[in-house]
Formats: structure tokens, sequence, C-alpha cells
């Protein structure tokens, strides 16, 4: 327990001390501060929305931003301020839930493939590389669009695509870490290949896996946005950045330019921070940039 | 019976190329609280020898022949499970890096926790703990330390704590492969001192791997001179210092410097060992021999028991009549 612990403490290190980590520290702190600031801002939706985001008519149509609809409002006359703050609840639980997928899969298989070696570890990273050979969102697409709509076949879907990626970092630092003499040594300690496996190999992966997974976010973001931008996420009457996008850009010929504006700010501000926190991470957990 | 007895092993790797022979037909024992030297240079097979003893030969390496026996029981047919409780306890290994040793992620204490619960499981990890306090305080490592992690501690504190592992648990046998090899000198002499003090202290047999033969030559009971994967001189310390008799070993000698001989010339063994993948016909050493005679270059020689049990491979001391 206490090792876990300790572990968990060298990942997370307090907020005020990152501030004195350079360049770095700072990258990781404005990152953490967008995505907390976008999922506080998404949770607290329903009580800070002027107006429904899926009410149509509570203003005219294709009103420009003003005084009452600081964002405006869309063909439908529904305020783009309330469904911008709302908007990013299905692509977070995406998000959340493709990434958890990734690490339950990706982790273990990586971890077993590459201790075991042999025809297992060619076998899943033959697998692993086929997906990879795939464009990301194409492949997305074509699996989501077998699956149907609704957040948990999103998730699959981004999931599958992006597995391998959990795949590649964790065999390549198994393939690393097995060679290295701690691991001999704690066989030739009597340690059981379990042992070895949970104890010595994987708290050793574990810091590059966070990274992965931080900058998995954000393209995990990004593919929500995409699937539901054609028309594969999740149903019309649920605000979505991704709809926002579809319907204003169908709207950005007649002017309304805000439309596709505001939501399309957001997808980018949330996969930003996400991006910032894993170049942060990822400069903050390599050993050897320590001094 | 003797602690360890090694019959005729035979250790290959088998490689893409063809099958290297890495240990070739080495037959040893020791005895409880011996020490032994295991001396050769890169590549004469003695690591793979001191990691047999453990069953730990790398891949792609077999035990294609020969028997290795710890307090009589034939190790090599025991089951994998069985095997983990020869390791740490009765036989434990200190490797030559003490920098990638220890997990980075674990506290000093923890390494000592989980090898001795692995082994112990009922012991409480307070008990084990302390203990760990014990052994380190013997070894000269302040006992608070133990909550510290490897990286705040300096390479000879490292190899000292991997030391205090390898004794935890009171083996009979412990195998250092040059353990000293990434120190500095005078760390160096400091852990060498060391181990030779614990095997007076705690009993156990110590089997020091080197490339160094000055090294072992005073702290060790026995030296076997290991060349090309064979064992070519196998003798008491007193004995290989006094009368050394294969050619290779003094030329390992000549090469040590001595204070005491102001107009002392050091002198080279010159050429390299030979390739094992296709190793010629005859002597292994015969290229590189100031005394090859015709015979070494057509016949492999045996090992000759010169002079009561000191054993030599070479044709200068007989073995040329068939």
């Amino acid at each position: 327990m206490e090792t876990r612990r300790s572990i968990l403490a060298s990942f997370l290190p307090d907020l005020a001390s990152l501030t004195k980590r350079g360049l770095a520290g700072w990258i990781t702190l404005i990152g953490l501060g967008l995505v907390t600031s976008i999922v506080l801002m998404t949770f607290l939706a329903p009580w800070i929305s002027p107006h429904d985001p899926s009410a149509i008519n509570v203003g005219p149509q294709f009103c420009p931003p003003n005084g009452q609809f600081p964002l405006g409002t869309n063909h439908l006359g529904q305020d783009m301020l309330s469904r911008v703050l709302s908007g990013g609840s299905i692509m977070l639980q995406v998000a959340v839930l493709s990434v958890f997928i990734c690490l339950m899969i990706g982790v273990p298989i990586g971890l077993l493939a590459s201790y075991a070696g042999g025809k297992l570890d060619k076998l899943c990273s033959l697998m692993m590389d086929s997906i990879y050979a795939f464009p990301a969102l194409v492949l997305a697409i074509a699996i989501a669009a077998m699956l149907g709509t609704g957040v948990v076949n999103m998730a699959l879907a981004i999931a599958v695509v992006y597995v391998p990626s959990y795949f590649r970092i964790v065999r390549s630092q198994v393939l690393t870490i097995k060679e290295l003499l701690y691991t001999e040594a704690a066989r030739a300690a009597g340690a059981r290949g379990r042992t070895i496996l949970l104890r010595y190999i994987l708290p050793n992966v574990v810091p590059s896996v966070v990274v992965v997974a931080s900058v998995n976010f954000a393209d995990a973001i990004l593919t929500a946005a995409g699937l539901t931008f054609v028309g594969l996420g999740v149903a019309k009457d649920i605000p979505d950045w991704g709809w926002d996008l579809t319907d204003g850009r169908a709207l950005l010929p007649s002017g309304a330019w805000w439309v596709i504006t505001f939501p399309g700010i957001m997808i980018v501000l949330l996969a930003l921070g996400f991006t910032l926190i894993g170049e942060g991470l990822s400069e903050l957990l390599n050993p050897r940039l320590e001094q | 019976m003797p602690l360890l007895e090694v019959d005729s092993l035979t250790i290959e790797y088998l490689a893409r190329r063809g099958n290297i022979r890495a240990v070739d037909d080495v037959s040893l024992s020791l005895e409880k609280g011996e020490t032994l030297g295991l001396v050769g240079e890169s590549g004469s097979g003695k690591s793979t020898l001191g990691l047999s003893l453990l069953r730990l030969v790398p891949y792609p390496g077999v035990i294609v022949d020969g028997r290795i026996r710890i307090d009589g029981t034939d190790i090599l047919n025991l089951s994998e499970e069985e095997m983990r409780f020869i390791r740490g306890r009765k036989v434990s290994f200190v490797f030559q890096d003490p920098m990638t040793s220890l997990n980075p992620v674990k506290k000093i204490g923890d390494h000592f926790v989980e090898l001795i619960r692995t082994h112990e499981p009922t012991i409480s990890e307070e008990e084990a703990l302390k203990r760990a306090e014990k052994i380190l305080n013997d070894l000269g490592i302040l006992p608070e330390r133990i909550n510290d992690y490897p990286h705040q501690f300096s390479g000879g504190m490292r190899q000292r704590i991997m030391i205090a592992l390898a004794i935890a648990l009171n083996p009979d046998l412990v195998i250092a492969d040059e353990p000293t090899t990434a120190l500095d000198v005078i760390v160096q002499a400091k852990i060498l001192d060391l181990l030779k003090s614990l095997r007076d202290e705690y009993g156990m047999a110590l089997i020091l791997i080197t490339h160094d033969l000055s090294i072992v030559l005073e702290r060790c009971d026995k030296i076997i001179v290991m060349y090309a994967g064979q064992m070519v001189e196998y003798t008491d310390s007193t004995i290989l210092h006094r009368n050394p008799r294969h050619p290779y070993t003094r030329g390992l000698l000549r090469s040590i410097p001595n204070i005491e001989l102001a107009d002392q010339k050091l002198e080279a063994i010159p050429g390299s060992p030979p390739d094992l993948l296709n190793p010629s016909e005859g002597c292994r050493f015969w290229p590189r021999c100031s005394y090859a005679m015709k015979i070494c270059q057509e016949k492999d020689p045996p090992l000759i028991d010169a002079e009561h049990g000191h054993l030599v491979r070479c044709f200068l001391y007989g073995g040329t009549q068939p």
C-alpha cells in the first residue's frame, strides 16, 4: 500500500510546486486549469445556464451576440451560450470512458504479451499494428457506423482506434525494463513471475502510460467531436458541440458565424488543455531530465 | 557432503549462427564457508557459470550436460517453484551494477520486506523491516534510511544494500558477479573486505566472480581461472600465487602491477580470445601462448593433476601420451 501511495504522490506533485519546475510545470498547470474549468463549467451548466439549451425559440432566430444573448442564437432560436455551457458533457463522458477502456485493454495486453514474448507477443503486435495502420478517424467512423449511436458505442469505437498506442508504449517499456538488472535481481531472489510483472515492471511503466492517456484524452475529444459532426454521435436533441458544428457549418453562408465559432473554440480549448497536460507531464516524469 | 558440487557442467547458447559453448565441462566443489574466486576475461563463461548455479542462464542459454548439486539436491531436476526457494534463501546473487540492481520506485525497506516475505510469508512487515534495519546497520548504512529510494544512495552504498539483501535470509552461498567493477578502487576494496568479513561472521560460502586476479588472490581460498569456457587452472590461492602453472595464469599475474618491484615491466597477453562459435582444433589458448608446442595446435589438452590436486589444462604438465 505504502508503495502505491508513494508512486501516486510522485505522479501528482502538489500543484504549487509545479510552478517551480520551469516551463513544463507551467504548461501542465495551464492545461490542468483549462480542463478543470471546462469540466466544472459543463458540470454546473444546468444551474448557470440562462436558458434550457434544448428549448427552441427562446429568442429570435439568427440573433447575433448581444446583451441578452451573449453568444447569439441559432436557426431554431436556441440560446448559444446555454448550448456552449452544457455541450461538452457527452464529449467528456465519451473521452473518459474510452480512455478507461483503452487502459483496461491496452495495458494488460501490452504487459502480458511483451513479458511472455515469443508467439503471443508477435500475434498481439501484429494485431495492434494492423489497427494502427488505419487512419484514426476513418476507422472510428467505420466502427461507430457499425455499432450505432450512443455514448458507450462512441467510446468503444474510439477505444478500438487508440488501444494500439497504449499497447505500444507499454510493450516498449516492458522490453527495456525486463532486461534491467533489478528484475533479474528479483528473479535471483526467488520472486514469482507475477510479482516481477506487477511490482517491478508495472510501476515503472505507469509514468509513460499516464502521459499517453492524457494526450489520448485530447485525441478522444477530437474524434468524439468528429463522430457527432458526421451524425454518428448522440441523438440530435442532446446539446453537443459536435452538433453545433454541423449546424453552424450550414448556417455559415448566411453570415451566422457565431453558431460554429464558440463551440469550435470550446473543443479546441478542451483538446489543448489535455495536450498541454500530456506534454507537461512527459517532461516532468522523464527521469533523464531530473536533476 | 560439500555444499555445492558441479559435475562436468556444459552450457551452450543456442544462437542463430550456431551453438556457442560458453561453459565447457566444468567441475568444481565448494565446502560450507569456503570462498572461491572465479577469474576470467569477458566471454570466458564465468558469469554464465555463476548464473547457472541459480538456473538463471539467460535466453538462449541451455545447460546441455552435467549436474549441479546444492546440499546434495540436484537443482537441474527441481521444478520452477522449488527452485524459487533456493534462489535468495539458500543461494543469493549480487550483480555487477549496483546502479540498476534496485527497483527505482521502491523504497529500500520494501526490497527487504518483499524478499523476506517471499520466503517467510508468516513474518510481519514490521518484523521484516526490523530485520532489514539490523542488517543495514551491520553493513554501515543508517537504519533510518530504510525509507529512502535507491536514487538517494551512492553506488557504493547501493552495492552494500545489494549485499545486505543477499545475506538477509542467511544463505549458505553468496555468488557475487563482479560486485565492484562499477565502483572506484577505494570503495572496491571496502566492499570486498566487507564480503570477506561477512563470510567469517555468517559462515556462508562465497563465490567471487571477477576479471581481476589480484583482488581474489588474497581474499579467496580457492581460485578457478577460466579461459574460453574452460577451466584452465584450479587450485588453492596461495599455491596459485606462488606457483602458477598455466601460461594464461602466468600472463595474468605478470600483468598485475607490484608496488615493490620498481623496475617491473607489465606484460600484456597478446591477441584476443577465440571465437567460441567455431573453436579451432587444439588448445584454446595456443595462438596467444608463448610456450605453444606442435601438439597444442592439434589436440585439446586434458585437465591434468599437476601436483596434489592442482589442476591445469596444459600439455606442459603431461597428457601428451595417450
